[in-house]
């Protein structure tokens, strides 16, 4: 079957899709965006996260037809999405970083020395950002499900309390970090958007 | 540019000499941030299971359906006619006399041949078009089982007249087993412990059982083969080591060793579970056999009979002490289930012996350690490697032995706690920092998380946030019949390959010119599994040349050999070489300096020299000459092995030797509350104060330290492979029915580095990855244990054995 979609902005097709092909399947293996990952396969671990029309799903348990005619953001997306996100809903001065220096600028000069902090950090999302600069990517293998998870929680709630936090990420496995820094990283890319909009 | 001053400033314990590069930036010291961390926030990090090639083919692993069987026949027939089926095959189809591999002992069969040995066995591969149509064609291969009886534990393992999992086995540990279904055995005696035992005043015993624990890396077993022209393969995959997956690839495929040429892909997490091969040789087999590229990907259910598991672990133990707490002797035996086949067990029995009572000060003790081969899922490297299950053991009995005396369980440590210069069962001496007793005392001084937070601070009290209780968001209680209990443990784990092995690793470093700056390339074997070893050796190339951009090319075979990337080793061994291999480059880096510039000043020839922020200076702080004038249009090319202090076996009748390199110690003080009516456990804080040496990058060993604790945690209340004790069937292979801890089940985990150098070490660094796994499990059931006042001899806790339902 053809299933057309939107992904990441862009208007998708795919051809000769089986019945019972994953969402998942058709992201990464038909659309070439293998940034969903597919580490359990059986919607418990959360590293496939998407958000579909909005809502974050695990695209392993979507069937890729059930996505005909709706929007898709992946992690790929995840930073132009978060930018037409500030362009829609711009805070009380001025949308991020276009007045003067923002925290996040700020701190990311701070963070590293300069070879690792090349011209396409500055592309990043806040909360990308804040997982490099917290050290909450080890292995990273669940770092795409836990960035879409995480932006969709700030977006709702832009000051989450600590309970809230592990509350909207309690449906994503983290095997390498103790998840202390993937929370230093919500607090700090909250903090950072507080800023920003202040 | 004054150097020397840093001097003065370190904390006490770190080196005191002046490190080369100390003021470039980025170097060792600093919590530099992963080079690979953007790649891998946008989803463009190409992990293993990323892999793609145009044509490629899908291939699948058939595996057993039983534990223990004799295969009366294969029928393929209906799979091979199956439409976009290219391959399909069996043990028939291997191309070579070598038809089995293993890490140590050569007993896994690629394919299995007359006998399967247990659940999950790979039994027929298919190489397919599309994933799902090799899965139906596998689905299709008929198998005729004739099913045996199976060995499960020790009792049925050694019963007379028991069924023999290898028979006729040939390997060098049969010579000393005391029966054919014990892989190895490793006895320690030292002094005479039951004259000791004569002169305690409290003697305590105690059985316990440990559970079998899974490595659960997120990113699944997975890898593209591709078939080159030469008759050879391209393997792409995810793995702890590259070299030791070569040596086992090779001959089962029939080909020498350059003609199959491994890469390193991105690696979703390993913990041990990817020392051994998993889709390697299959995946390597299809393309041979099809002429294309074939990927293979596992799914959840598979890779937990992929890999390896924790041994699980039956434990005895009787540990006296005189009425003043002075520990008198230790008796021990530890019964680790190796499963079907040995892979790391002869290793996991070392460790478990060598390090059975802990970091205590016991002059006579008698340890037994064995690893059965038995029916149940193989068993080998994980985490910690042995001297988990035998923390949780003696950490449980020195609890016991407090309250048999009436003392702290903290200051009975402490009063017995190692020291440098405490020779260990094995008679060896500690030769570095044993800071066994300080390391508890931080953790017990921390100030105690408050009480009731389940209470809402804002509200008149009776406001309760159910997400804090134990049962969370499960709204099981609102704090009625909820208690708390506070646990300590301490553990000793040794750091690198033990028992004589010849652990050395290789580092080629080039450095050049590049677009006006000074430019170093790192190229190593290392296996990047998420543990940071990239942004480390990035930092000590820094600081040993003094540039700031380094470039980490990709870990592949067309370098020498880094080893494992296991045993918290890495940083000091793959680091080791780096800085070694740094250190040449640097004297060639003078050499051509003194060439080309050496006439203009004396201090060329007479100065001590360091590459600092691109310069040649002096160590009085003169600048000689840039590195880019001094390298221009020469490049600097070196590649050394490097080798810690050798080691020894440990002698397999009294266990003496001198068989470990380092040591890395933990702590953990845990709080928990339980709720005694469901028997339900939140761990609400896991405090640990760890000895890391020097912290090279302290981000990551802060990263590292809470990672190792929370999977200790895992173990102790929620993680375990249930194996049927009838079948040996698994019956949980799924994140579903297999719990590992989400952000609700763990706690916030303080941690607290000390820094105290180990001189044998480069940088006086420690190995650091496993330690905490050990400590934060028997912390956490001491903790149960103090809230309830249960005996708790088991781990996984679960619900059950609180309530005693």
């Amino acid at each position: 079957m053809r299933v057309n979609f939107t992904v990441n902005g862009r208007k998708q097709e795919a051809d000769d899709v089986w019945e019972g092909e994953s969402l998942l399947y058709v992201l990464r293996e038909r659309m070439g965006l293998p940034g969903s990952k597919n580490a359990c396969e059986q919607g418990e671990c959360g590293s496939c996260t998407v958000r579909l029309d909005g809502v974050p799903v695990c695209s392993c348990l979507v069937a890729a037809g059930q996505a005909e005619g709706r929007e898709i953001v992946t992690v790929e997306g995840l930073a132009d999405y978060a930018r037409h996100r500030d362009d829609a809903h711009p805070g009380a001065g001025c949308a991020a970083g276009t007045c003067g220096t923002s925290l996040d600028q700020a701190k990311r000069r701070q963070a590293g020395p300069p070879d690792e902090q090349g011209a396409e950090a500055a592309e990043l999302s806040p909360i990308q950002q804040a997982f490099i600069d917290a050290g909450a990517v080890q292995c990273g293998f669940c770092t795409p499900g836990l960035l879409v998870a995480a932006d969709e929680l700030l977006e709702t709630h832009p000051s989450p309390s600590d309970q809230d936090i592990r509350e909207a990420l309690s449906g994503n496995l983290c095997r390498c970090t103790g998840y202390e820094k993937i929370l230093d990283a919500v607090r700090l890319a909250a903090a950072r958007q507080e800023e920003t909009v202040r | 540019m004054a150097l020397h001053p840093r001097a003065a400033s370190v904390p006490a314990g770190t080196p005191t000499r002046i490190t080369q590069g100390s003021q470039t930036r980025g170097g060792i010291g600093e919590s530099t941030l992963r080079p690979d961390g953007t790649l891998k926030v946008t989803g463009e990090f190409a992990y293993s299971s990323d892999m793609w090639h145009e044509d490629m083919l899908w291939g699948h692993t058939l595996r057993s359906t039983v534990a223990h069987a004799e295969i009366r026949s294969i029928d393929i027939g209906e799979a091979v006619a199956t439409p976009g089926v290219y391959a399909v095959l069996t043990y028939d189809d291997l191309p070579a006399a070598m038809k089995n591999y293993g890490l140590e002992i050569q007993d896994t069969p690629v394919l299995a041949h007359g006998k399967v040995r247990h659940h999950g066995e790979p039994v027929a591969l298919v190489a397919a078009d599309h994933p799902e149509t090799a899965r139906r064609a596998a689905a299709k291969i008929r198998i005729d089982y004739a099913e045996l009886p199976v060995v499960t534990d020790e009792a049925s393992a050694t019963a007379p007249g028991a069924v023999l999992v290898h028979e006729g086995r040939t390997d060098h540990h049969i010579g000393h087993v005391p029966h054919p279904n014990i892989v190895h055995r490793q006895p320690i005696v030292r002094g005479d412990a039951d004259a000791a035992a004569a002169r305690a005043d409290v003697i305590v015993t105690g059985d316990y059982v440990f559970g079998m624990q899974d490595q659960a890396f997120l990113g699944p077993e997975s890898g593209l083969a591709v078939p080159s022209e030469d008759g050879g393969v391209e393997l792409y995959v995810a793995t702890q080591w590259l070299h030791s997956d070569l040596r086992q690839i090779a001959p089962v495929l029939g080909l020498p060793e350059d003609k199959v040429r491994m890469t390193l892909s991105g690696v979703g997490g390993a913990f041990g579970g990817r020392e051994d091969l998993s889709m390697q040789i299959h995946a390597c087999l299809l393309a041979l056999r099809t002429g294309k590229p074939v990927k293979m990907v596992y799914n959840r259910f598979e890779s937990f009979f992929g890999h390896v598991h924790r041994h699980p672990a039956k434990l005895r133990y009787e540990h006296g002490a005189t009425r003043d707490g002075k520990l008198t002797h230790v008796k021990c035996r530890i019964v680790l289930d190796g499963g079907a086949y040995a892979s790391a067990s002869p290793a996991v029995v070392g460790n478990a012996s060598s390090l059975a009572v802990g970091p205590y000060v016991v002059e006579d003790v008698d340890i037994e350690a064995i690893a059965l081969y038995s029916n149940n899922p193989p068993c080998g490297a994980m985490r910690g490697f042995g001297a988990v299950q035998a923390c949780f053991a003696y950490e449980a009995q020195m609890d016991k032995l407090a309250a048999a005396l009436d003392m702290d369980p903290v200051e009975l440590r402490q009063l017995n706690a190692m020291e440098q210069g405490t020779l260990l069962p094995t008679g060896q001496p500690v030769d570095s920092p044993a800071p066994v007793a300080e390391l508890l005392r931080r953790v017990k001084a921390r100030p105690l998380p408050p009480e009731q937070q389940w209470l809402s601070a804002d509200a008149d009290g009776s406001s309760v946030d159910v997400r804090a209780l134990p049962g969370g968001l499960s709204n099981t209680t609102h704090g009625e019949g909820v208690v708390r209990g506070v646990g300590y443990a301490v553990g000793l784990k040794n750091v690198g390959f033990s028992e004589g092995f010849d652990d050395y690793s290789t580092a080629r470093v080039r450095m050049e010119v590049i677009n006006g700056e000074p430019v170093a390339t790192v190229h190593t074997a290392m296996a990047e599994v998420g543990q940071g070893g990239v942004t480390v050796h990035a930092q000590i190339a820094r600081t040993e040349l003094g540039v700031s951009q380094v470039t980490i090319h990709p870990a592949d075979t067309q370098v020498g050999s880094a080893g494992s990337t296991s045993a918290s080793r890495q940083t000091y061994v793959t680091g080791g070489a780096v800085k070694n291999s740094c250190e040449a480059v640097r004297e060639q880096v003078l050499e051509i300096g003194r060439r080309k510039f050496g006439t203009y000043h004396p201090a060329w020839a007479t100065a001590e020299l360091l590459l600092e922020s691109g310069k040649v200076v002096t160590d009085g702080g003169e600048v000689l000459a840039s590195l880019a004038d001094v390298l221009e249009g020469e490049a600097v090319d070196v590649e050394l092995e490097w080798r810690h202090r050798p080691t020894e076996a440990f002698d397999l009748r009294t266990g003496q030797g001198n068989g470990h390199v380092q040591y890395s110690f933990a702590a953990h003080r845990a709080v928990v509350e339980v709720d005694t009516e469901l028997g339900l456990v939140k761990v609400i804080e896991l405090a640990c104060a760890q000895d890391v040496g020097k912290a090279l990058n302290p981000l990551s060993v802060v990263g590292q330290i809470q990672g190792g604790t929370t999977q200790g945690l895992g173990v102790a209340v929620m993680e375990e492979i249930i194996v049927d004790p009838r079948t040996a069937k698994v019956r949980n292979p799924s994140f579903t029915d297999y719990l590992i801890p989400t952000i609700l089940d763990t706690p916030t985990i303080p941690v607290d580095v000390l820094e105290l150098a180990d001189d044998h070490a480069p940088y006086g660094l420690r190995g650091i990855g496993e330690a905490p796994t050990l400590s934060s499990t028997p912390a956490v059931l001491a903790a149960i244990r103090n809230a309830t006042g249960l005996e708790l001899n088991r781990t996984p806790v679960r619900p059950e054995h609180i309530t005693g339902t």
